[in-house]
């Protein structure tokens, strides 16, 4: 019986070595190509190509930052993107949780047909509206305009969809108590329900913020010029318009590093809404 | 006069969906129908496409990508050939990646969980084009990848110029063809315009990285729904089978992935629907390129249409890719239905 029991000892130390050997290498894997980011960032171009591996810069140097700072348009690419993606956020929150209250609250002929619609919309895949969406645009005379870059994409499926299932959550009470005091349909969706939302309005900006902070290929078919990118855009054409005037990693890592940033932040202060949020993705 | 109650609810529902019916209605619906009016013209970006002079020319731009000899179809069928190859390798690779990460950060025993998820999650919430940049400079020639490869006494190869297919690699490495001059048989000829030795080339070195991009930042969401699930699974029934006597492999196999059966359904059709849809990493690190290698459906109707202004062969090509996603997902659907009975 001893020696069963020492053997199962044996065991669980062992199968927790290889558990944590797996998560460390694995750890390393994931999170050691952005401290290869950061620190080539901070290294001169010669020390950058010849000890990519490094995680020490030596010497450190900020030339890379004062570069992308004054030599390229980082500045107008960091603004338009707080613009576009600040509105977007603000429009994606209260639209889409107006559209969720509705579809899960309110009694209204059309609605089952309506959320069916939401749905199908959901399964469309993104690159197939490419280039439908500069069709509308130019048809609109939008094209090339902030209100192309923030306009179509203010309120989405998914949206609508997450702050539905959070509104047939919460308890009908508290709004029946409101009505029964009087307050309009509005009313009791601004000062009642709404307030009580606060976790899912916390997932759906963080998000929003966060999908639109990325976005790539929407700003593609939305704008060409140059004043209009945003700073994925911006990025994406220094990338491919430095490859003939050599390799400047350095700098193109600090614009990168700049463009991780805010979302790195928001991860870290609210990682347990980003984990909420890719939960709901899979409940879809 | 004063409304019903019914009536003013009616109208409140309405007025409390307009905004979001008129953004999708007029962003997501109408688009669509004008682009499969465009898939049926041959507009060329002047002016409207619905004006008279736009030729009407049917089903020309389908007629291309599939039985027309020439180059529209060469590249079509090329970008399809890569893409298969990249949703069969990305797809299972990373479904076993996110599950085998969940279970071992799953495991009760283990310390730390709070941080290993986070660590494996992060890369997957940032930009896609801001890593991408980040694995350009990883994969370059005397990047960190090679750096370590070296380190082990291997030489590695020049990434993003290297358009040789992995499985010709392999072929030839097997000595069961010569790659610099394959067989007859193989290259005489083969369905829609490439030959059977083009269709068998297997993703490219280059596309590769892409794969390992892609693979390395989709994980992490996916191991979070595994969690998920993992979590959800009642002790008791762990508990269970283990006073049964059941090992671990017994109880993985019996207990856990039956559980997990509908996580596992949702993340291969979420991997199937993304994969299909590749851009932005082509975008960034390849365009195309080497030997358009990496070229993909969704990357070449963005050119066909922004950079050769052919809108009608591009919308065509998105309207064909659509297809694609809806039919793979249903077999997925079906292959996995039959299982369960």
């Amino acid at each position: 019986m001893a020696t069963v029991r020492a053997d199962h000892g044996a065991r669980t130390v062992a199968s927790t070595f290889v558990g944590y050997f797996i998560l460390i290498f694995f750890a390393l894997v994931f999170i050691y190509p952005f401290v290869i980011q950061l620190s080539a960032s901070f290294k001169t171009e010669p020390n950058a190509a010849l000890n990519p591996l490094n995680p020490v810069p030596d010497p450190f140097v900020t030339d890379a930052y004062h570069k992308v700072f004054l030599s390229t348009d980082m500045p107008l690419w960091l603004g338009n993107s707080l613009i576009v993606t600040i509105a977007i956020t603000l429009g994606r929150v209260l639209l889409d949780s107006m559209a969720g209250y509705a579809l899960a609250r309110l009694r209204f002929r059309g609605r089952k047909a309506l959320f069916s619609a939401v749905i199908a919309i959901l399964a469309v895949p993104g690159v197939v509206l490419f280039i439908p969406k500069f069709l509308v645009l130019k048809q609109f005379g939008m094209y090339d305009t902030y209100t192309a870059l923030i306009l179509p994409i203010i309120a989405d499926a998914g949206g609508v969809f997450i702050m539905k299932q959070f509104f047939e959550s919460i308890p009908r009470s508290v709004e029946e108590a409101a009505r029964i005091d009087g307050a309009g349909t509005w009313r009791t969706f601004w000062s009642v329900v709404l307030p009580m939302g606060r976790p899912a309005l916390i997932t759906l900006t963080i998000i929003s913020f966060q999908s639109s902070w990325n976005e790539l290929p929407h700003s593609l078919v939305a704008v060409q010029s140059p004043d209009l990118y945003t700073l994925p855009r911006g990025l994406a054409v220094l990338v491919s318009g430095s490859l003939g005037s050599g390799n400047q990693y350095p700098l193109k890592l600090g614009a990168a590093v700049l463009a991780t940033i805010p979302v790195a932040i928001i991860f870290v202060v609210f990682q347990r809404y980003f984990v909420r949020g890719a939960n709901e993705g899979a409940d879809k | 006069m004063r409304l019903s109650a019914k009536a003013r609810e009616n109208i409140a529902g309405w007025l409390f969906v307009a905004p979001v019916i008129v953004i999708l209605g007029l962003f997501m619906l109408l688009p669509i129908l004008m682009a499969m009016w465009v898939s049926l013209t041959g507009w060329n970006g002047q002016g409207s496409p619905f004006k008279s002079g736009v030729p009407f020319v049917g089903f020309d731009n389908y007629a291309r990508l599939f039985t027309e000899e020439g180059l529209t179809r060469q590249d079509f069928m090329t970008s399809v050939r890569n893409n298969i190859y990249y949703v069969g390798i990305v797809v299972p690779v990373q479904t076993v990646l996110a599950l085998g990460l969940a279970l071992v950060v799953n495991s009760r025993m283990l310390k730390g969980k709070g941080f290993f998820r986070a660590a494996f999650f992060f890369p997957s919430v940032t930009s896609s084009v801001a890593i991408s940049v980040v694995f350009l400079f990883i994969f370059a020639s005397s990047g960190a990848v090679n750096n370590l490869l070296a380190f082990f006494g291997i030489q590695g190869p020049q990434w993003f110029a290297d358009a040789r297919g992995i499985l010709h690699l392999a072929l030839g490495g097997l000595g069961l063809v010569d790659v610099d001059n394959p067989p007859a048989w193989l290259t005489g000829g083969g369905p829609f315009g490439l030959s059977w030795w083009e269709w068998l080339a297997g993703p490219s070195v280059a596309m590769s990285t892409i794969m390992l991009l892609v693979i390395w930042t989709t994980s992490g969401t996916f191991m979070l729904m595994f969690l998920a699930a993992l979590q959800d699974i009642p002790v008791t029934l762990e508990e269970a089978s283990m006073l049964d006597g059941a090992g671990r492999w017994k109880r993985l196999r019996y207990v856990t992935l039956p559980m997990l059966k509908p996580t596992l359904f949702l993340v291969l059709t979420m991997g199937i629907i993304a994969t299909w849809q590749v851009f932005d990493q082509v975008y960034v690190m390849s365009q195309g390129a080497p030997g358009k290698t990496t070229l993909t459906p969704a990357y070449l109707s963005y050119t066909q249409a922004f950079d050769n202004f052919e809108y009608g062969t591009g919308t065509a090509i998105s309207f064909v890719l659509f297809a694609i996603i809806v039919l793979f997902t249903i077999v997925q659907r079906w292959l996995l239905r039959e299982r369960n009975a």
